[in-house]
């Protein structure tokens, strides 16, 4: 009964063409802003901030920018932790060989870096597709994972190959608290979402959709493939450096390329599998999913004290998933976000049932 | 008929075009012109090489010999997205919609030539690209009334029934205001009710915006109607070409339709 659009009229293509054309919609954004910008910082515990919110967060960003490849171009890859590993690597390396470079440029440094691995790494989507593409991806994964722990430049010589990362600092400001962390990563990720948003409603989105649903008929409306897929590509890749970045210097503190492997890349794309293939809401609801899953597993295992031992949870957990993703794949495949959708449209008649 | 509607110069000409599939030879030393203005259909039995012909002149097939110029650009071989930009258009023989896209997006893709601000401009929106979305939405809006598809403009066009989805592809092929549009079987499947709606936007097409039309079609009733000239093709090969009656009076395509021995 509340969420009801009657009235609402729309007077210009402006305001039809709004990110969220209804006002109830609205709302609850500007709401969601406030409280995450300015009550939880203050009132969230270190372990809410730190140990939860900041990784969803960053996962989001790692999920959003797959999304973009995979499910707006439609461009399957198993190379996003790859990417973040690049992203993170490079930030590591302008910081430290660059001296006195501000943080965001070395991030967006960083993020281009990944970028431009993204792009090498997407030309053969020219000529294969689908499953071929996806191994393809995953060439990229070993690869880089390999020449991270082979080559010690990118490391700077470090005996273990894990480094610690640098103190951060923007505008001046030490970021070493859990809620200034968070703070930081919520910035950027609520920067980036609007951006990611802003690509998929004009004509670029649109050219990815038309590519990931029928490349002959884009490609006869004028769309150029490649240049398209390419920078998929690379606007994916970027948005996965950032989050790698991220991951690396506000989450773990260390860069190491083990925080980067093939299981993280499955991490993410079982993510976008959960919340939604196309769509951006999607992807937070994925991550939310895959990060709170755990969770809320520990905290049902602790109400038996002892009763469940530790590591019949962690198998529990991994059922789960497998359950889960099977239960998406084969009943919704477009995931959380278009459950919620169908749940908004059922709202918006609610009592009645047409 | 429409004064404004007077059949102009050749403007597409295909010149002993072959093509061939491995050792399948799907056009054999074709030539034709199309004049501006004018509504030309090909027709022919299955396989005949019809939709091979469209193929070759919007360029997704490069045909091994022969060539074809448009507006006085030759070309051997060109790239689909190249004859876009030279304003050729295309439905297909089974529909080749964006499925995951509304019907606005859609018709609003059909645009994206048009449209010049780069992926930076994109992401901040407010600005440049805003501009561009509204000034590009005002345009397809006039489409979407002329097709009178109002009330569809937000449902993804997966949910939409056949004969609609064909008039969104239309739709989508006149967002970019072509030249030259081509049709392949744009009423295949239809009833007569949206066989007749299809009839009439195609020839208000054609009055109005003065767009040079090549289609295919099976229906030899509309055929013989709207259009200007038909071009017979049967086995690859050109049988017959002049207006309908005088197709219609030719034995050689009595020959191929009602299957006399050859």
């Amino acid at each position: 009964m509340i969420y009801r659009e009657a009235g609402q009229f729309k007077i210009n293509y402006q305001s039809d063409s709004a990110i969220l054309p209804i006002v109830q919609d609205r709302m609850f954004m500007i709401g969601l802003m406030v409280v995450s910008f300015l009550v939880i910082p203050v009132l969230g515990s270190d372990y809410f901030l730190a140990g939860i919110l900041t990784p969803f967060l960053i996962l989001s960003l790692a999920a959003l920018g797959l999304n973009i490849l995979t499910g707006y171009a439609g461009q399957l890859s198993l190379g996003s932790a790859a990417f973040m590993a690049v992203g993170a690597f490079a930030t590591y390396n302008f910081m430290i060989r660059i001296p006195g470079i501000p943080l965001l440029l070395a991030l967006v440094l960083g993020g281009l870096m990944a970028a431009l691995v993204g792009i090498l790494f997407g030309l053969p989507s020219l000529r294969i597709k689908g499953f071929y593409l996806a191994v393809a991806t995953l060439a990229a994964q070993f690869f880089i994972e390999w020449a991270l722990t082979k080559f010690g430049w990118f490391t700077n010589y470090s005996s273990s190959g894990v480094i610690s990362a640098p103190e951060m600092q923007v505008f001046g400001i030490v970021i070493d608290s859990a809620a200034k962390k968070y703070l930081f990563t919520l910035a950027i990720v609520a920067l980036l979402t609007l951006a990611a948003k802003n690509m998929v409603r004009s004509s670029l989105g649109r050219s990815w959709m038309a590519v990931r649903d029928m490349d002959v008929a884009a490609e006869v409306i004028g769309i150029p493939i490649l240049k398209t897929k390419l920078l998929a590509f690379a606007i994916s890749s970027f948005y996965c450096g950032i989050a790698g970045a991220l991951w690396a210097f506000v989450l773990l503190g260390t860069v190491d390329p083990q925080a980067f492997d093939l299981h993280r890349s499955f991490q993410v794309l079982f993510m976008i599998i959960v919340g939604g293939v196309g769509s951006i809401l999607g992807s937070y609801l994925g991550a939310a999913f895959i990060v709170l899953l755990p969770i809320v597993l520990n905290l049902i295992g602790q109400l038996f004290h002892g009763a469940i031992s530790t590591q019949f949870l962690s198998n529990m957990e991994m059922m789960l998933f497998g359950g889960l993703i099977i239960f998406f794949l084969i009943v919704e495949p477009l995931g959380l976000a278009r459950l919620w959708q169908i749940a908004k449209e059922k709202l918006r008649m609610w009592p009645f049932p047409h | 008929m429409n004064p404004h509607r007077k059949i102009g110069d050749v403007i597409l000409k295909a010149e002993n075009i072959s093509l061939s599939f491995g050792g399948v030879k799907a056009l054999t030393n074709i030539s034709l012109d199309v004049r501006e203005h004018e509504i030309c259909a090909i027709i022919g039995p299955n396989g005949a090489g019809k939709s091979s012909m469209l193929n070759v002149i919007n360029g997704v097939y490069h045909p091994q010999e022969g060539r074809v110029s448009y507006k006085g650009h030759v070309r051997d071989s060109m790239h689909a997205h190249e004859a876009a930009r030279h304003g050729i258009a295309r439905t297909f023989q089974n529909i080749a919609l964006f499925k995951g896209m509304s019907v606005l997006d859609n018709i609003m893709t059909g645009r994206n030539l048009k449209m010049h601000t780069n992926f930076l401009q994109q992401a901040l929106y407010w600005g440049a690209t805003q501009r561009e979305e509204i000034r590009h939405r005002r345009k397809v809006e006039e489409i979407i009334d002329f097709l009178q598809i109002e009330n569809i403009r937000k449902t993804p066009v997966g949910r939409l029934p056949y004969g609609l989805q064909k008039r969104v592809e239309l739709g989508r092929a006149l967002a970019a205001e072509p030249t030259l549009l081509l049709l392949d079987e744009p009423m295949a499947g239809m009833n007569v009710e949206e066989k007749q709606d299809m009839c009439r936007f195609i020839l208000d097409v054609n009055d109005e915006f003065g767009t040079t039309i090549v289609l295919i079609e099976h229906d030899m009733g509309v055929v013989m109607d709207i259009s200007d000239r038909v071009i017979v093709l049967d086995y690859g090969k050109k049988i017959g070409d002049g207006s309908p009656e005088e197709v219609r009076a030719n034995p050689d395509v009595i020959a191929a339709y009602l299957g006399t021995s050859h």
